[in-house]
């Protein structure tokens, strides 16, 4: 049932259920927050999301207050302003750096941009930094804990949204520390390497090793993102390829992916890298006197191709020549597939390879 | 999949048969483990103790190929406790009173004495699934790659039918595809028995239909398979155009396969490497990759979806689409005059029912509140259709199946005395052509194993990490042993993936005389130190 509730003196309706952040962001209210991720139940964790709610003495978490009817709230203040910049200084003296390379992951501008907008230039609050790096030789999950603020959003995904429970807290307060149990090396953990850690984090204390790889060749912000289907499973997660000056250097999940909604796992967010493998097939390849494989031009290669139907037709008749479709390739191409075999040799001789 | 992946965090029972969720479609498995999480009951029927059997509430380790069985014995049981859904019974199906008849004699004792699950855990998954509104099937290979693919289906189906778990949320019979364009591929008619949109080649409507639309006379009868194309290789068939598929390594019985396709005067292959299959070849053409190409695909709940380009192609490498057209103009076939994929695309929408509503650029414009690209989408103004067989289905009568078990093709015996099942692995996909080029995945899995019970191992005096031979009656291969509980007593796995341990060498004892599925998942063998 629809209710009714105030936002910034505007009366908004909400269904029952909400949090007041998810109906203020709905109403394109600008509210700070670091701990929270849509995907994830509300956490509480960074307070910078307080709201002031008319006859209540202190401020509250929009993300984890429901919306109730008739509630009056006012999304920013001068105190509350005051109080999000002295949260958000205090956290940023903890870390090492501020502004990490986009390629570290999806979210990983959030804190950066958070600096901007407050216009923090780390001088009022300093101190001591918090988190210890963990070397871990895995090839994909950069474990770069001095940029921790303890949103706990990596714990959280692992858990609420893969089910793995790989990842876990040890020691509480300024020595609070993401770690795998027995404090060892993700790949003797639970975790699938899915990614998913690195894409919430909002700081790039965890980041994408493989991506970063290419940090040389990306200029800050210039990254080109193409939005496709992962190549694998027939799951059809969306993702955003990421590409610098015609070169695949990663791949972010589609939050908005209809049959994926952010996630992925170890294939579809780093096995991208065999498209610019030097492997590939550059040229066609036609078989000489000798029995051997040969580069050649497509004239030659697609005359050959052409040819050697023919000639099978005119020898051994319609029934002789069978076409395999792939379930790798576009619809377009299995299409064309069993229309040259029907439309070329009137025979239904056609396949897919589902039938192994 | 009858039900949309959204779905799977819906049903209060899940039955998971015959899939590897958790390593073969990883972010479809988040779905079941936030139902788990919400409260529904897993149940899991598969030989081997996987992630999924690990999350499970009910476990039913099964025997390889013993599937209908404990289905059947589920049937009954459900029958014998009253919990069928009369209504929809007497509604929406057909053949019930001679289904219930049929299930009678198959009681879970006797399931048990075929699948070697206790008759208990048959009657508690019977009555669990039955006593749900909201129960919902989940399969993969390990159903279909069986001589008896067809009656393990048709078995499931049965089990929803009686209890009415289909046509709602959470509900449902839920095969995952495999691959991204897999269901596309079948989609656009690339079968020896549909044309595009599913519309069978024997049906006059569709004959007349496909005949005006190609300037073409074809046949009136059903193709042969690919299965029996390669029987046929070097005898009736002669030339074969094979596109993006390692036929030497994903199919079965590799030492036949490779003869097949030797045999062949003329073989034409369209792939992104080298492959194992390219490499016999006459002529092999480089094709753009993913990421490369623009294109669309159709995941595995029917949802049709655009591929985007990305960077500028490998080399001198052509899409797919345009390498057949050259063919084809080649060849002086009509029809073939297309300068990008939209009018192709287009062409197949206009040539099937099930995509009518589709065209190029509504899959462009993707999903938006009142649009949503899972087929059927009958006319333009249909908004998609997430969940089939809501009111009825598409051949009026659900139909029930009076199955019988049978034995796989091949049974263990002195000389090959262990079970062999196969599949995939999270972390490498199908014979590693990609996921064997990515950087950092041989960190994760830097080769095949076969996975073993410890106590086996002792038993057949190999050693944990050392090499056995391993021999069926198609030929040997020599893997590294690998000891885990995930395999139970008298039965190994392995998967497909690595050439240096060719596993489809051995396998291929049958195949489904329906659908000429092989029968993967089953192959008795030898196993021998090294």
């Amino acid at each position: 049932m629809t209710q009714k509730m105030y936002i910034d003196g505007i009366e908004v309706a909400f269904a029952e259920g909400e949090t007041i952040l998810e109906v203020a962001q709905r109403h394109q209210k600008e509210i700070p927050t670091l701990c929270y991720d849509p995907r994830l139940e509300p956490f509480g964790g960074c307070r910078l999301c307080i709201v002031a709610l008319e006859d209540a003495r202190n401020p509250v978490a929009a993300c984890t207050t429901k919306a109730t009817s008739e509630m009056v709230v006012t999304t920013t203040t001068d105190t509350i302003e005051t109080l999000r910049k002295t949260l958000l200084e205090m956290v940023i003296s903890e870390n090492r750096e501020v502004d990490v390379h986009p390629l570290r992951g999806y979210a990983s501008y959030e804190l950066a941009s958070l600096k901007d907008k407050y216009g923090i230039d780390g001088t009022r609050i300093t101190g001591t930094t918090s988190g210890t790096n963990k070397t871990d030789d895995n090839p994909f999950i950069l474990r770069d804990y001095e940029l921790c603020i303890s949103c706990y959003r990596c714990v959280r995904v692992c858990a609420e949204q893969e089910g793995d429970h790989a990842i876990n807290v040890m020691n509480r307060g300024f020595h609070t520390q993401i770690t795998t149990e027995f404090d060892g090396l993700l790949k003797d953990s639970a975790c699938t390497f899915c990614g998913q850690c690195i894409q919430t984090c909002p700081t790039g204390a965890l980041a994408d090793k493989k991506a970063l790889r290419a940090v040389d060749a990306v200029s800050d912000s210039h990254l080109d993102k193409t939005r496709t289907i992962c190549p694998y499973c027939g799951v059809g997660c969306s993702v955003d390829i990421l590409t610098t000056d015609d070169k695949i250097v990663g791949i972010h999940p589609a939050m908005d992916g209809p049959a994926n909604q952010g996630a992925l796992c170890v294939k579809g967010q780093f096995a991208f890298d065999f498209v610019q493998h030097p492997d590939r097939l550059k040229t066609p390849l036609i078989r000489d006197m000798e029995g051997k494989l040969k580069e050649t031009t497509w004239d030659k290669a697609l005359d050959k191709a052409a040819d050697g139907f023919r000639s099978v037709y005119e020898k051994h008749g319609r029934h002789s020549i069978y076409g395999i479709a792939s379930g790798r390739a576009p619809s377009e191409a299995a299409y064309l597939m069993q229309k040259f075999i029907r439309a070329g040799f009137g025979t239904n001789y056609i396949d897919n390879c589902s039938r192994a | 999949m009858s039900n949309p992946l959204v779905d799977m965090q819906k049903p209060e029972v899940i039955f998971c048969i015959g899939t590897n969720m958790t390593e073969c479609h990883p972010v479809a498995a988040t779905g079941l483990k936030k139902a788990i999480s919400n409260g529904a009951k897993l149940i899991v029927a598969d030989p081997r103790r996987i992630g999924l059997a690990e999350l499970s509430h009910l476990y039913l380790p099964l025997r390889v190929g013993s599937d209908t069985a404990l289905l059947l014995g589920m049937a009954h049981v459900i029958a014998r406790e009253g919990l069928i859904d009369e209504d929809f019974i007497q509604n929406r199906t057909t053949g019930f009173d001679d289904f219930f008849e049929h299930i009678s004699q198959w009681t879970p004792e006797w399931a048990e004495t075929i699948t070697g699950v206790p008759a208990k855990d048959i009657e508690t998954a019977a009555m669990w699934y039955g006593a749900s509104k909201k129960a919902a099937i989940y399969y993969t290979l390990g159903i279909t790659e069986h001589i008896c693919g067809v009656e393990n289906v048709q078995s499931l189906c049965n089990l929803a039918l009686m209890t009415g778990n289909i046509g709602r949320e959470g509900t449902g019979i839920n095969p995952m595809r495999g691959q991204n364009n897999i269901q596309g591929a079948g989609d656009s008619g690339a079968l020896p028995n549909n044309y595009p949109g599913f519309q069978s080649v024997t049906d006059p409507m569709h004959q007349k239909k496909f005949k005006a639309a190609y300037g073409k006379e074809i046949d009136l009868e059903k193709g042969i398979t690919k299965v029996t194309a390669l029987e046929l290789c070097g005898d009736s068939i002669h030339a074969m155009l094979i596109d993006g598929e390692n036929t030497l390594l994903s199919d079965p019985d590799r030492k036949h396969c490779e003869h097949a396709l030797r045999s062949l005067d003329h073989l034409v292959v369209i792939d992104i490497f080298l492959t194992e299959t390219a490499e016999l070849a006459d002529v092999v053409l480089p094709a753009t990759a993913w990421g490369e190409t623009d294109g669309i695909c159709t995941n595995t709940e029917r949802r049709v979806q655009r591929m985007r380009a990305a960077v500028t192609p490998a080399g001198d490498a052509k899409p797919d689409w345009w390498i057949i057209c050259e063919i084809a103009k080649r060849l002086g076939i009509n029809g073939f005059d297309y300068d990008t994929p939209k009018p192709i695309f287009n062409e197949l929408c206009r040539l099937s029912p099930i995509y009518a509503g589709l065209d190029w650029d509504r899959i462009e414009n993707g999903v938006t509140e009142t649009v949503n690209n899972q087929w059927p989408v009958p006319d333009k103004e249909h908004p998609g259709t997430p969940r089939l067989h809501e009111e009825e289905f598409v051949n009026g009568k659900g139909i029930f199946s009076n199955v019988h078990y049978r034995d796989p093709a091949e049974t263990i015996s002195d000389d090959f005395p262990v079970w062999l099942t196969t599949g995939r692995r999270l972390q490498s996909y199908h014979t590693r052509t990609q996921t064997g080029r990515a950087q950092g995945i041989d960190y994760l899995l830097p080769e095949e194993s076969l996975e073993v019970n410890p106590t086996d191992i002792e038993k057949w005096q190999l050693t944990d990490g050392e090499w056995c031979k391993m021999s069926s009656a198609r030929g040997s291969i020599n893997i590294k042993v690998k000891a885990t509980n995930r395999s139970p007593r008298g039965t190994v796995f392995a998967s497909f993936s690595f050439a240096d341990v060719p596993v489809n060498q051995l396998t291929g004892s049958g195949y489904d005389p329906i659908t000429h599925t092989a029968e993967l998942k089953v192959c008795p063998v030898r196993l021998e130190p090294l």
